[in-house]
């Protein structure tokens, strides 16, 4: 069991890193999936799309040299890479239902077998809204889910969801501390382990029925 | 014609009840000059149509802690806790749309469309009360347009036409919202002569600007 958050978070944005490709359009949401950028090889080129309007956003803007006018979808002011373009929120989410965003990187409240998604309400509780997220997970080609296995000690990844959905059957990858997990049609098939976990552990604090393959691998974190 | 005005010259456009586009994103290009007049003006009944409700203390989330508003379209909320205690306490309504579906309804409105349609939310509590529509054997949602009573942009350069061009990240929703109104105030950054302004830079004809005023720093 990995109960160090900090750690968990390093092991979650390594191993979401390694599923990017060179050349890929990729948008990362606020918060944990933010920290994907840290971890991606240097020789490789992943341009980042921010859906406040920009693709090509460079990293968090130093202290003293921040520009007001340049910002990421979290409201941190930011900086541009030389390659990098600014347009509208209609041009930013064209791209993203368009299908010429890549990958989408995106935290969950709840993740359940049949790839559904639910993380933009709890109703009467918590209600930020959905942002960006269903237009991002409806319109990204690969839709993963980074985020710790469990919250406050329960489990997240479940046989269906609870809360009201942000997308229906949309995910494709469930990256946690502990394992990644493939939604596929005949339902999660568990593809990788920590190597600080076992099976067992990780079937004790997911509800859902996970499919266990005779190949399965160890996370290369 | 001058539409270069004195912000006390804007006031007796704004009226109780009224509808009203916000432009910026979380405080970035947003008008914070003319939402700081209307909180000072202190008109009620609003409805707010924006991305997001700012914070407390700033951009579009004063007129919401001031009790100003009746209701909001946005797709976030999350910034601005006193939007959601208002929401649960039923204090003021609220309206969630997806932001990629909220800016399209927008520039539905300002483009002369009859709609949207868009996969969007299909699956969701979302295709609550709204039609499904098949094309080409796909699943759409109807989404509707969205106009308001006046819009207020924020713009980075304008000259005195109007003619507006946007830094960075400050276009989010101000060059369709400038679209969408009957009547459209743009607050300026920078106030220009027109032979000041790139041609190639801008954005926002100045033909769609009724008003215009200079931020206030």
């Amino acid at each position: 069991m990995i109960t160090d958050s900090k750690l968990a978070k390093e092991i979650i944005a390594k191993r979401v890193a390694k599923e990017l490709k060179d050349g890929q359009l990729v948008n990362l949401g606020i918060g944990l999936p933010t920290l994907v950028a840290n971890y991606v090889p240097k020789e490789m080129q992943i341009t980042f799309q921010s859906e406040n309007g920009i693709v090509g956003m460079g990293p968090k803007a130093k202290p003293g040299q921040e520009d007001s006018d340049l910002t990421n979808a979290g409201g941190e002011y930011v900086t541009v890479v030389p390659e990098g373009s600014f347009f509208d929120s209609s041009m930013s989410f064209a791209l993203i239902r368009g299908g010429h965003v890549d990958v989408t990187v995106l935290g969950a409240l709840e993740v359940d077998e049949e790839g559904n998604l639910a993380n933009w309400i709890i109703p009467g509780k918590m209600v930020p809204g959905m942002g960006g997220a269903m237009d991002l997970v409806i319109g990204a080609k690969v839709v993963i889910i980074a985020m710790q296995h469990t919250g406050k000690g329960k489990p997240k990844i479940l046989k269906k969801c609870t809360l009201p959905l942000t997308a229906k059957s949309q995910v494709n990858l469930i990256i946690t501390e502990l394992c990644v997990i493939e939604v596929t049609t005949k339902g999660l098939v568990l593809k990788e382990i920590h190597k600080d976990t076992t099976i067992d552990e990780i079937k004790f604090v997911t509800e859902a029925h996970l499919i266990i393959p005779d190949d399965i691998k160890i996370m290369d974190v | 014609m001058n539409k270069i005005v004195k912000l006390e010259d804007l006031k007796s456009i704004f009226k109780d009840g009224m509808t009203i586009m916000i432009g910026g994103f979380l405080d970035c290009g947003t008008p914070d000059t003319i939402i700081d007049m209307l909180v000072d003006l202190n008109i009620k009944d609003l409805t707010i149509i924006a991305n997001d409700t700012g914070f407390p203390d700033k951009g579009i989330g004063k007129l919401v802690v001031n009790g100003q508003v009746k209701k909001v379209i946005a797709s976030h909320i999350g910034t601005n806790p006193e939007t959601g205690r208002r929401m649960n306490s039923g204090e003021m309504e609220v309206e969630l749309s997806p932001q990629g579906t909220l800016i399209e309804r927008i520039r539905a409105a300002g483009s002369g469309l009859g709609g949207v349609l868009t996969p969007t939310g299909l699956g969701t509590i979302l295709e609550n009360g709204k039609r499904k529509i098949s094309i080409n054997n796909k699943d759409y949602l109807l989404e509707l347009p969205l106009k308001a009573d006046v819009s207020l942009v924020k713009g980075s350069i304008v000259d005195e036409f109007g003619n507006t061009c946007y830094k960075a990240t400050t276009k989010n929703f101000n060059p369709y919202i400038a679209m969408a109104a009957k009547t459209v105030i743009m607050e300026a950054e920078d106030l220009v002569k027109c032979e000041q302004l790139n041609i190639e830079d801008i954005m926002t004809p100045g033909v769609l600007v009724n008003y215009i005023i200079k931020e206030a720093v």
